[in-house]
Parts: C-alpha cells; structure tokens; sequence
C-alpha cells in the first residue's frame, strides 16, 4: 500500500535526497507550535496566513469544514505515502516551503496527527494540529463552509528528515538499547494481549483532555516523569497498523519536551506480517472485564 | 502550546450540581505516591516496603504481572455523585480499560492501570473528593451502608451518616494504620437488608424509647473459614456508636494474630478465645475508651456526623407506614421490555410518589460511556441528585418521581443499561476472578456474566419464582463473590479428571444475608462448563417439587435442611439427580468442557501471592 521503505533505500543509494537540514534557511513568517489554538487558527485564516487541510472523508468535507480549508482524506496520503507522492500533495493544496498548515479531523486528533507527521517527514516545517475537533469547533460555534477551496499550485522542495522515522529493523536494534524507548499507543488490553518485546505501553487515550486532542504540556511532561522517561531519551511509538494512534502519540510526546521522537508508521501489523517475536500475556482472561 | 481552556459550553459536566459528598481525596497523596514509585523503580526502596505502602493507598497488584495495578475505589456508604461517576469514567478511559467494576463492599475498581500511572487516578480522584485510601491493606475497608438507608419502608432512621462518620474518623487514623488484617464495617437500614453478619462489625439500626441506636453484631466474615457474627447487646446507643467501634479496634489490634496470615482475621480471634470472653473484654475496653476518649477526639466524630446529617439530602414527604409493594404502572402486558424493567427493578421508597430504580449490570461491570450515561440519568432523573452501589454490583438511583419512570427506562436502555431482573436470581455476581486477580482459580467473572446472559434469554427474569434469590460467585475459597450468602453459590477450584485439569466450583446451597443471615452449605463440586446445566436441571426440580406458591429460595432452604416434601427430600436426594449432569465426556471427544471460559488454552491452575494481606 504505501511504500515508506523506498526513501530508506534511496538514503543509502542515492546522494542527492539525504538527511541534510538546510538551518541557513530563516522561516519567512512565524513558526506555529504542534498543537495551534483556537484563537491563533482564526487569527491567521482572518490575516489568509494559513493553509487548513482538513483529513476527513470527502463526504464529510463538503457537508462543511473549516473556513478556507482544503480536504486531504487520510487514505488518499496513506495511499500514496511515499515522498514523491507526499510532495505532490503539498503542491496540489498550494502549500510551498514557507506556508503554515494547520490540520483537523474528527477522531481526537489521530488521523490530524498521521498527516502531520508526514509532512514533516518530508520536510515541511510549520505544521500543526489543531487543538479542538472539527466537532468542537463546530459545537463552539466557530466559522465553518461548505464550498470547496483550491489554491493554485506550488512547488514544495523535499528535505526528508529520517530522524522522524522508524522502520521495523529500526526498532529490533532499539529494543535492547536502554537509551531507546519504544512506546505502544494503542489501548491497554491491545497491548496486554501482544506487543512488541520491551515496549511500554502509553495508550493514546492517555494523551487527551476533556476538551482538547493532546493535555496541556506540563500534564504530559508529569506523565512521562512518572514514567521514569528522560527528556533525553530517544522514543519511538508504534501502534497497530498505520501509524495514527502512535502519530497522536509523537506530536504528545513532542509536546511534553521529547525532542528525539521518532514514528515507526507501518506500525504493528508489519512486525507481526514480518514474523517478528512478540511479547504476549496470557495468564489473565482480562478481555472479560469489557463490559461491551 | 495549546491552551488548556475549558470551553464551558463543550463541557456537560461543569457546575451542573453542587458538591453534595464529602470529600475523602488529598491531591498530595497522589505526589507522594508517585514519588515512592520512583524510588521503588530505584531500588531505594525494598519490594516488601513498597508493597505494603501501595496496598495502604488502594492499590492492589495485578494478576501474574506486578508492572500493572488495580485501583479499588473506596465509595463510603456506596453514596456517590454524577460528577465522580464522569471522573471515574475518564480515569479509565485515560488510564484504565475503558470501563470500571462494581464490587461487593461498594468499591469501583480500575483494572490493569500501569503502576506508575496510578498517582495520576489519584490525582484525579481527589478532584472530585474520591480516595482509594485504606481501600487495600490491613486497614478499615471501605464502609459498607445498605443501599436503602433513608428510603427502605422498614427502617427505624437512616443510617448513612453514621456509616460515613465512622467511615471519616477512621481514615488516615493511625489508631487503625497496621491492624493485624483487614477490618469491615457494615450499616444495615433494617434487619431484611444489609450483610450485617458476615462483617467484623455489623450494625443494624433501632430506636429504644425514642433513642436511636443500633444492633452490633462482632466477628463475622466470609473467607475460607467463615463465621457469622455475635450480637454484642440488646441495644447500644447511637451515642456509644464511637466508643463501641474504637474498644473494638483497639482490641482486636491487641489480641488479633499477627503470626498466621491464614487465621488473623478478627473472626478468629473471636472464635480461639470464645465469644463471651471476647464479649467481655471488649464491654470493659469500652467503658475505659469513654473514660479517656479526649474531647476533640469526640468533637471531630460529631462534627462528621454533623456533616454527614447536612450533606445528607432529607427530602421531606410523607412517609408511608406499612410495607409497600411494586407499583403496576401502565402494565398493559406482562413482558414489554418496559414492564419487564418495571416488575424487577423498580423500588417503591418510604417517601410515598419516589421509587428507587436498580442498574442491572454484568457482574459489576461498566463502560466509561455507560457511566456518563448514568451520570446523566442521576441529574436528570434523580432528586436526591446522587446514587448508591450496591453488594449485588449494581446502581440505584433513588428518588424518582412515578412518571419519571418510563423516560428513564427509554434512557437506560438505550445505552446498555435497562436489562431487568435486578432483585432476581438473574442478578449474578461474579468476583474479578482471573481477569486480575492473583488468587483466583477461575474465571468466576465470565462465568456469572454467562450465567446473566442466559438467564435473560430464557426470561428468567418473568418469573416471580426466582424473585429474591441469588447466584454468587468467587473464583477462589476467598469469597469476594460472597458465595456462601447465595441461594445458590459458587467457589472455584481445579482438579485433575484422567490426565487433565479441570477448572471446577464447589456449590453450596442455602446462604442467606440480613440480620438472620446464614452461611450456605456445600453440596457438590461441579465442572466451570457444567454449572449451567446443573442451575438449569436445580430449577426443573425445583418447578416439579415445590409446593404451592413457594419460591425458589424458600424451597433450597427447605432442602439443605432435609425437610423437602417431594421426591427430593434432602441434599443427598438432590446430589444424585445432578450426578449424571456434571459427567465430563473424553477429553479427546470434548476438550471445551475440560478448559475455562474466556480463555482457548488447556487449564492450569495458576496464582499468585495474595494481596489482601500486607
């Protein structure tokens, strides 16, 4: 389906696209934070500052979206996740080095996150969740439309930044490496009943408020302290299949200071496809407490 | 950075209620723990040590893997608020696994919480006045108060604040900080209900020349030995309430064993040294208690029950004298699911237009979503704005106006939470059994969840037969599933059938609870997969045999004291019909009957080091 082994490949092989941040490069407007408020969303669609890509399904976008914002569903990225491909998005929704994104969906961030994190990957800068739902924003009653939003088209350079990204052989060296620790987002009896070995499990429910997809980051920091995790630790999250849970995860570890966090996207269900050893716990019939 | 607003209008919970409970939780308990956690992670601070300090603040290990915890909840009297049910709710959404377990003392448990995020539930828990403190350890358990105190028809006055003084002045209080084992406390509201005989203090309220007081019962308790509890005096005075609790502790501190983990219950010492003996000594602690008992010790009780009398919503209506019976509402047909719901689990209070509505759950079991539900139903519904849980691992939501009902029952319903058959058999309880507890043999959980699920399909809950009688059951000897007070009770074991293991319950007949409760007697063991067909076969004996309009409580009772009338005159007769029923066929012809439920692996009996004691 996505092909995210291909740039790992072409690292190796190929000079030209390398983990090579160009720093002399100063951002031409301001720098969003991971997670962008309310107040700021507004302000900068107001000031036409700001390219919001709403990663709903399509139907859902034209029953109506944030104003001036353009729709990337998430399985249209996830099926075509490579970073030429990836680029070619960024171009189509006219968003170029320098543009600030701001991204929203309406499933507590994770599908926001997964979209972000590829951006990212491929070099774009300013990108950021946006802290509400669009159901939130639309239960608060903020500026929604339904016509659909196209800007002409860019050309966005590549700049792939594997200091991001996981891939499975990544995490079999980082298992035994205790500077590394591999976080599994995904709920607590998914982990009990198999995960990766030496994973701990931080599952994404963890991670939001009541009003917003991630905590507020002292929140997060504590958590993590308590978890006996170092602002210096490498982390990499992992979840079941493709990397919106553990996405989610990322910007909240982001968030609480990490700054070495990394996705491992195809998650899961390629490290179980590829026959990898997993932990399994199997001396409770815990499954039966769900009250479902 | 994000802002950490709260958007009022995106919140339902906020403001919606005052703080009607007290407040139990202190936010610095959480820091504290989660500071001993890191040192324990350390190595600077020894297992036993931390072991003991976790289980003081509520937080018991889980099944065969120490990295994750259970957090027992401590709701003093079962009386809790919608706002604590919303924060519980999000507790195990964030924390936990999505849904929280009703106990039979009335504590709500968090399962499989990773340890070291369990300061942050009690962090939460605070907020909203909760605590898990004492909730574990050789401490004061939580405050066991009927679910019917202040709305049951036969009660004397309402026993709820004297439960929560109690509750309050032993917290925190280093006079029962390392007694010898664990200590419970339960208030009845009249003598049909409550558990008062299988706890180490049992009070069941009463008014002596217009003086409110109670009935003490001393020295019962459920477990591998069982007793039932003595009674201490005719009548002791709301006013030695304090004093009568504290001689008792402080006796048992003394005397209790401290040696043999097995036997150092209060229960036992009560019965080496001989009820009168122990009667005695503990009648002279208390006049030397009420000789030195300081006065700010006895004002801050008073202050409690004075708060508690406040808190305490007394919703003034007339009370009605004699005992009423079940309302028929708009009963056009015997079983519309609204009828249904309406004939089971429906309650006509004391204040005469108000009915208490039973939440019947899967062996204590419910989904975060379900609580806010229910958190809903209180605000909505409930005038007293609060609910209790019960020891049948159910909700009551009590003070609802007659045409209220209906809209309820649509509410609930919609969400899970309209099964009927809440004050019958079809009401299962089932300890947490293997899905987190280290003691347990077998999935007592699942296996009372199937026998509910069963009992509905087959409309069990139709029949007014079955009204008032009980299955309880415990994955263990232990009885946290309270099996030897159930008409029908279960304990699970393991034994060896050829070459293979086989999980398998001891059943008993006849328990009972209340002030004339009585242990249950053991019948016969029966294979986990077999105990359906064995209820189902006792209940086709029973519909053959009974005499008149005899229920099925009455007519177990009957047997396991050897007084039937038909063909099954005894407990013996009763063995040889089931004999047939818990044969096992080959294990190579059906390897399902030789495994548990809830799991596809061969059966081996698996535990672990107890966590009650520490």
């Amino acid at each position: 389906m996505c092909c995210l082994n291909k740039p790992i490949n072409r690292k190796k092989n190929d000079i030209k696209v390398v983990n090579k941040r160009v720093k002399a490069k100063p951002p031409s407007t301001p720098s969003l934070n991971l997670v962008c408020d309310i107040d700021t969303l507004r302000t900068l669609i107001k000031k036409n500052k700001v390219r919001v890509v709403d990663v709903r399904k399509r139907d859902e976008y034209l029953k109506g979206h944030i104003k001036t914002a353009v729709s990337l569903p998430l399985a249209e990225l996830l099926s075509n996740d490579d970073p030429e491909s990836i680029i070619k998005i960024l171009n189509n929704l006219g968003i170029s080095d320098d543009t600030l994104v701001v991204i929203y969906d309406d499933t507590f961030g994770a599908l926001a996150s997964r979209v972000a994190w590829s951006f990212k990957f491929i070099g774009h800068r300013n990108v950021a969740l946006l802290e509400v739902t669009y159901d939130n924003w639309k239960k608060l009653g903020l500026e929604i439309e339904r016509k659909s939003n196209k800007y002409s088209k860019v050309s966005h350079s590549v700049d792939i930044d594997y200091s991001i990204f996981a891939d499975a052989e990544y995490i079999e060296n980082a298992q035994n490496d205790k500077n590394k620790i591999i976080i599994d987002s995904r709920e607590r009896l998914n982990f009990l009943t198999e995960h990766i070995p030496n994973s701990k499990n931080i599952p994404y429910t963890m991670l939001r408020s009541e009003n917003s997809i991630l905590r507020n980051p002292s929140e997060l920091k504590r958590f993590m302290e308590n978890r006996g995790i170092d602002l210096n630790n490498e982390i990499i999250t992992y979840c079941g299949s493709v990397g919106t849970l553990s996405g989610l995860a990322f910007f909240a570890l982001k968030t609480a200071g990490i700054s070495n966090v990394k996705l491992y996207p195809k998650s899961f269900k390629e490290w179980k496809s590829l026959g990898k050893p997993k932990t399994e716990f199997k001396d409770a019939t815990y499954w039966d407490l769900s009250a479902e | 950075m994000a802002k950490s607003i709260d958007y009022d209008v995106l919140s339902s919970s906020k403001n919606k209620e005052l703080e009607t409970n007290e407040k139990w939780g202190l936010a610095e308990e959480s820091e504290y723990f989660a500071n001993k956690v890191k040192l324990y992670r350390q190595d600077k601070l020894n297992a036993d040590e931390f072991r003991r300090f976790r289980l003081q603040n509520g937080a018991y290990g889980s099944r065969l893997n120490s990295e994750f915890s259970m957090i027992r909840i401590k709701v003093p009297g079962g009386d809790i608020t919608p706002t604590q049910l919303e924060k519980i709710a999000s507790l195990s959404e964030s924390f936990s696994i999505g849904s929280a377990h009703v106990s039979t003392r009335q504590n709500i448990q968090l399962h499989w919480v990773q340890l070291e995020d369990v300061s942050e539930v009690f962090r939460g828990l605070a907020e909203v006045g909760l605590t898990s403190r004492e909730a574990c350890g050789n401490t004061i358990r939580n405050v066991m108060c009927s679910h019917f105190a202040g709305v049951c028809p036969n009660e004397p006055f309402d026993a709820t604040p004297y439960a929560k003084a109690i509750a309050r002045f032993f917290l925190r209080n280093p006079i029962c900080q390392n007694l010898p084992r664990k200590f419970k406390f339960n208030f009845s509201c009249c003598p049909e209900h409550g558990y008062v005989r299988i706890a180490d203090v049992g009070l069941v309220p009463t008014i002596r020349d217009g003086v409110k007081g109670f009935r003490v019962y001393l020295g019962g308790g459920l477990g591998a030995a069982s007793f039932i509890a003595h009674l201490l005096e005719e009548f002791t005075p709301e006013s030695r309430l304090l004093s009568t609790s504290i001689a008792t502790i402080r006796l048992y501190d003394r005397l209790g064993n401290r040696e043999n983990l097995a036997r150092n219950r209060m229960r036992y010492l009560v019965s080496e040294i001989g009820w009168e003996k122990f009667q005695g000594l503990l009648l002279k602690e208390r006049i030397l208690v009420e000789a030195t008992i300081s006065i700010p010790t006895r004002k801050s009780y008073d202050g409690f029950l004075n708060t508690g009398d406040l808190n305490n919503t007394s919703i003034s209506s007339t009370s009605t004298k004699s005992k009423i019976k079940l309302p028929v509402i708009n009963s056009n047909s015997a079983d519309t699911p609204y009828t249904r719901w309406l004939n089971t689990n429906v309650v006509a209070q004391k204040q005469s237009g108000y009915y208490s509505v039973y939440i019947t759950l899967g062996a204590g079991d419910i989904t975060s979503s379900q609580l806010r539900i229910l958190a809903e139903c209180i605000r909505e519904f409930s005038l007293e704005k609060k609910a209790r849980n019960t020891p049948q691992q159910n909700f009551l939501v009590r003070y609802i106006k007659a045409d209220q009902l209906p809209k309820v029952f649509q509410k609930l319903s919609g969400n899970g939470l309209g099964n009927p058959g809440a004050n019958t058999i079809v009401s299962t309880v089932g300890c947490s059994g293997t899905t987190s507890c280290n003691l347990a043999i077998t999935n007592s959980h699942r296996l009372a969840k199937e026998i509910q699920s069963k009992f509905l399909e087959l409309n069990i809950d139709l029949d007014k037969d079955f009204v008032d009688s009980t299955i309880k059951i415990s994955g263990c000897p232990n009885s946290c599933g309270q099996h030897e007070v159930a008409t029908i009770g279960f304990y699970g074991g393991a034994t060896r059938i050829g070459t293979s293991m086989v999980p398998i319950y001891t059943m008993l007949f006849a328990g009972s609870t209340g002030e004339n409760g009585e242990l249950g007697k053991a019948i016969m063991r029966v294979p986990a997969k077999k105990v359906m067909d064995v209820v189902l076969k006792i209940f086709e004996h029973f519909k053959k045999e009974r005499k008149g309009d005899e229920k099925l409580n009455e007519w177990i009772y009957k047997i396991s004291n050897g007084n039937g009338a038909g063909e099954i005159k005894n407990v013996d007769d009763m063995k040889k019909l089931l004999l047939p029923i818990i044969e096992l066929p080959a294990f190579s012809a059906a390897p399902d009957f030789y495994k548990d439920y809830g799991t596809d692996s061969n059966f081996v009996a698996k535990t672990a080091r107890g966590e009650c004691a520490a």
